[in-house]
């Protein structure tokens, strides 16, 4: 009975847990509550991927209406793969998140925080495991509406204009989004993609196609705040509650990277879109142009919040740029670095989010000194600082491997070059941040923090681990990742 | 023990003393006790493993694979054999050395100083003890990583900004430069893995080969091939203990090792002789060692001179690399092992006159032989080394590496060696020369003992070297292009084997 119906429970449960949360009103029941449902969401999620490793793709007819009618959610190895990162840093970044929250968001408001938590959680999750186009625009939605509310609890009164400048471009984008599914039905009648995907190649008016692709490329693409429309990310990342960062940018923008490769490998299929059209080409440059452009300015920020948020659109790059090589080990590097890039994220973000926590800086000038006071925690962000500039023994060489691997083999000196610059400008902006925070006198505000509670730190800390054992132990990420890579290779078509 | 056990024991050693180090930081004597208690047990555990390797063994753990063809493993061969006990010999000395530096200069953070140290250590036995190019290239990192805080310990200005140009510099050409040679050299040969005679033979073309190692020997910055070797100098605002056994020793000889290891186990010399793609390198390596040993002439902090001679001796080893004969390998070798001993000397004597007089710069050291006479005539016999006169150990370095140049055709190479042993008389003796002023009267003021024993040590050690030469020698002509029996016999005689 449950075994058969997990694909619906991954998504019901946290949308029950929200209407929960919001019924309690109190601050501590409602974070009890999404602990509960975030720690079952992981269980879920690798319950699948077990079926699916067993059994192929497992498809699910939502109310028992049989696709391509009904909607469909449909779980394979590249879907099963994004369902674990988002469901495991969810359940890490909750437990992580009581006193941080309490400490910067307003008792009257704290459960409030949590019901949008889990929607979003629902959202996202709903995404990665829907097999229906219009069913995704809805999780699309209901993660983005929620995200906002997130990110406008920030205390910093800019959060807020951070927060509507995000809904009018999340708006844009979903609204792309929707006018390429609507063209995308008009054209194959269909709304379940694996059904669109089936009948995509007996369109003969190519033109209509191309119009779809791009309207939901470019929708996508602003969630994935892909060079150049990633201009909302930043102050987004910068001004939301530390939990609320640490959460969106180890799953949010992951979430839209895998629609888009569903989208394009899937559905449009790899022969169509990167032999026939100059997809590679475009996706590339704009993949450069994020990895140094955003890493030059990362450099520059006063802010380490925003500091990181810069980098995130960085090694965003770094993931578009594996998908649009589309070879075996490009692909790889790319979906390996999907779940890399959130685990070194996430534990950056909540280190910084106990450094607020105990001294309320955000500023790097104002951090000078603090590692002498949070060894525990800046060592945590020396690691994790580590993994972004892909030291090897951490996740990121992983990653860089497998792209300049790529890059090499396809004879492409200059992108495996590209590659390794940007890694050294990750060297001056995490050096940076490192050589104030250990090498400078510390000011009397810093003199006074200690380390952060138990549990900031415990789950800063498993994270961290996780960068080191995950850049030894690759079975997980760079083992399925291998194999997700071969599923979209051949795809659905 | 099994050998297999001893290689991961001589590993988590250092790592295991860095947490007692740690832990202990409260009470010093304690702490220090452990610094020495652990460089003791992973010496021992390092001369463990060498009975095995000179009998001409391999002793290597299983790989364990860590992504497709990225492996990490371990094999111990004569060549690291030898920078194995070179680092963990020296640290023994160095820590002693340490104790009595670092309290007679009243250095803040001793106990992140100590544990940062013995990291380093750990990384250079793993770089030493590596059996593939990537797990080579971890603990190459390591090494970088660890050494940063103790580049940068004294934090002030001039501290921060050689730390960085320290990190900028070690990480700059490995990420830039050294991954991407080592992902190239998995596409094309299709395993990592150091084996004799190497692994590239008939895989890539002579041009292909050249700018392959182009990539290895301006990518491990650490052997500072000009002009790589800018981030040298700039480390020695680090504490002179730092600067005798990191770079003097364990990160520079880590740097030179991973040329050696590269050409002989990657590329094979075997198949450099017959394509020449190495050619290019004896000219740079020749100028390397020219150019640093007259920019050494011209400075005046006794450390920065030491650092350019480094430059200078460490291009010694590149150059024999670079000639990719036997002899010119035994001849880059033994270079590490005598360099290391006679540089770790000097550096021991610049901070012993830095402790006792707070001198820093050569021309206030008038008079410095008559006030501190043990530590001079230390100098002096470090210098000798250097220079490569009998009966010092440096002597023998020279001597293979003429004979490995002769071999391989490159006579004037001869002239450069000689050339640069006498700018090397030029620019160490005066040290010891400078005159006081006559009828002055200067009182003898050495440094603490802790700091006097150690170097007293070491330049006893380059006199041993001389004689000792023959096991040294012994192990380096295991270093067999194919066929590891013929060496022998092949080999021009002329070293006394053992005293």
């Amino acid at each position: 009975m449950i075994s058969s119906n997990l694909p619906a429970l991954q998504v019901v449960l946290p949308l029950l847990g929200a209407v929960l949360t919001a019924l309690v009103r109190r601050g501590q029941i409602a974070w009890f509550i999404a602990l509960v449902v975030s720690w079952t969401m992981p269980m879920i999620a690798f319950a699948l991927l077990k079926q699916v490793l067993a059994e192929g793709v497992v498809s699910y007819a939502l109310g028992g209406w049989a696709p391509p009618l009904g909607i469909e959610y449909r779980v394979d190895l590249v879907s099963a793969y994004i369902l674990i990162l988002v469901s495991l840093m969810g359940a890490l970044v909750v437990s992580y998140a009581p006193r941080s929250v309490a400490s910067e968001i307003a008792p009257e408001r704290q459960a409030w925080f949590y019901t949008m938590y889990l929607l979003c959680m629902c959202g996202l999750l709903g995404i990665a495991i829907t097999g229906d186009a219009f069913n995704a625009f809805v999780f699309l939605e209901v993660s983005s509406l929620s995200t906002y509310v997130l990110i406008a609890l920030g205390r910093d009164r800019r959060a807020i204009l951070s927060a509507y400048q995000y809904l009018i471009v999340g708006t844009i984008g979903a609204t792309f989004y929707v006018l390429g599914v609507g063209l995308l039905y008009v054209m194959t009648g269909s709304l379940n993609l694996a059904d669109i995907a089936g009948r995509i190649g007996d369109i003969d008016n190519i033109r209509p196609l191309l119009a779809a692709l791009a309207f939901i490329t470019v929708g996508i693409s602003l969630k994935v705040a892909l060079f150049p429309v990633h201009l909302w990310l930043p102050n987004a990342y910068a001004f939301a509650p530390s939990v609320v960062t640490a959460f969106l940018a180890s799953t949010a923008t992951k979430v839209a990277i895998y629609l888009l490769l569903r989208y394009l490998f899937s559905i449009f299929g790899v022969v169509f879109v990167f032999r026939d059209l100059p997809v590679t080409e475009i996706l590339i440059t704009l993949s450069v142009a994020a990895m140094i452009i955003a890493s030059v300015v990362a450099v520059f920020q006063a802010n380490v919040k925003r500091m990181l948020a810069y980098s995130s659109v960085a090694q965003i790059g770094y993931i578009t740029l594996g998908i649009a090589l589309a070879t075996q080990t490009g692909l790889t590097g790319g979906i390996v670095h999907i779940f890399n890039h959130a685990v070194m994220k996430a534990a950056l973000f909540m280190a910084i989010g106990c450094v607020v926590f105990r001294t309320g800086a955000v500023k790097i000038e104002d951090i000078a000194g603090i590692g002498r006071h949070m060894p525990l925690t800046m060592g945590a962000f020396v690691i994790a600082g580590l993994a972004l500039i892909g030291v090897p023994g951490t996740v990121g060489f992983v990653s860089k491997y497998y792209l300049v691997a790529a890059a090499l083999e396809k004879g492409w000196w200059w992108l495996a070059a590209i590659i390794v610059i940007s890694s050294l400008i990750a060297v001056v902006y995490v050096g940076r941040v490192i050589e104030v925070a250990w090498f400078r006198d510390p000011g009397a505000a810093i003199r006074a923090a200690r380390e952060p509670p138990l549990e900031m730190l415990v789950f800063t800390w498993i994270l961290t681990a996780a960068i080191v054992v995950l850049g030894f132990d690759t079975e997980l990420t760079a083992g399925i990742a291998g194999r997700a890579a071969e599923v979209l290779l051949t795809g659905m078509k | 023990m099994s050998a297999e056990t001893l290689i991961v024991v001589a590993l988590l050693v250092p790592i295991v003393g860095a947490g007692l180090i740690a832990l202990t930081g409260r009470n010093p004597n304690l702490r220090e006790t452990m610094t020495i208690a652990t460089s003791l047990v992973l010496f021992a555990t390092v001369m463990g493993l060498l009975a095995a390797v000179l009998s001409g063994a391999t002793p290597r753990t299983a790989s364990v694979e860590i992504f497709a063809g990225v492996e990490l493993g371990f094999s111990v061969e004569p060549l690291g054999m030898i920078f194995a006990v070179v680092a963990s010999g020296l640290w023994i000395v160095n820590s002693i050395y340490s104790i009595g530096y670092m309290r007679g200069h009243n250095e803040p953070r001793q106990t992140s100083f100590y544990v940062c140290f013995a990291i380093a250590i750990a990384g250079a036995i793993g770089v030493a003890f590596a059996g593939n190019l990537f797990t080579l290239f971890l603990f190459y990192e390591i090494l970088t990583l660890s050494t940063y805080p103790l580049v940068a310990h004294k934090a002030d200005a001039k501290a921060i900004s050689g730390g960085r140009i320290y990190l900028l510099m070690l990480l700059g050409t490995s990420m830039g430069l050294l991954l991407p040679a080592i992902v190239w050299t998995g596409i094309v040969a299709g395993t990592l893995d150091f084996m004799p005679g190497g692994i590239l033979a008939g895989k890539l073309g002579g041009t292909a080969l050249g700018l392959l190692l182009a990539l290895y020997i301006f990518g491990i910055g650490k052997a500072a091939v000009m002009p790589m070797h800018y981030w040298l100098p700039a480390a020695m605002v680090a504490p002179t203990p730092v600067s005798a056994l990191l770079h003097a020793v364990a990160v520079v000889k880590a740097g030179v090792f991973t040329v050696l290891k590269v050409v002989v186990y990657v590329f094979g010399i075997d198949l450099l002789a017959e394509t020449g793609a190495s050619e290019w390198l004896v000219f740079v390596a020749a100028f390397s060692l020219l150019m640093a040993s007259i920019v050494a002439l011209t400075r005046d902090n006794l450390k920065a001179r030491l650092a350019y001679s480094t430059v200078s001796q460490l291009a010694y080893v590149v150059l024999g690399a670079a000639l990719a004969t036997q002899a010119a390998i035994i001849g880059s070798g033994m270079q590490i092992v005598m360099h290391a001993t006679g540089k770790i000397t000097l550096f021991f004597c610049a901070g012993a006159i830095m402790v006792a007089t707070h001198k820093t710069e050569i021309s206030d050291m008038a008079g410095i032989g008559r006030r501190m006479p043990v530590t001079m005539f230390a100098f002096l016999v470090g210098s000798l080394s250097i220079i490569g006169l009998p009966p010092l150990g440096g002597t023998w370095s020279k001597w293979w590496l003429g004979i490995g140049a002769v071999d391989a055709g490159h006579e004037w190479v001869v002239a450069v060696l000689m050339t640069s042993s006498l700018l090397n008389v030029a620019y160490l003796l005066p040290i010891v020369a400078p005159k006081a002023k006559p009828g002055e009267r200067i009182a003898v003021t050495e440094a603490p003992k802790a700091c006097l024993i150690p170097l007293c040590i070491t330049a006893a050690l380059c006199i041993v070297l001389f004689f000792g030469a023959g096991q040294v020698e012994t192990l380096l002509a295991q270093l067999a292009t194919t066929a590891p029996a013929d060496i022998a016999a092949t080999l021009p005689k002329g070293m006394p084997d053992g005293l």
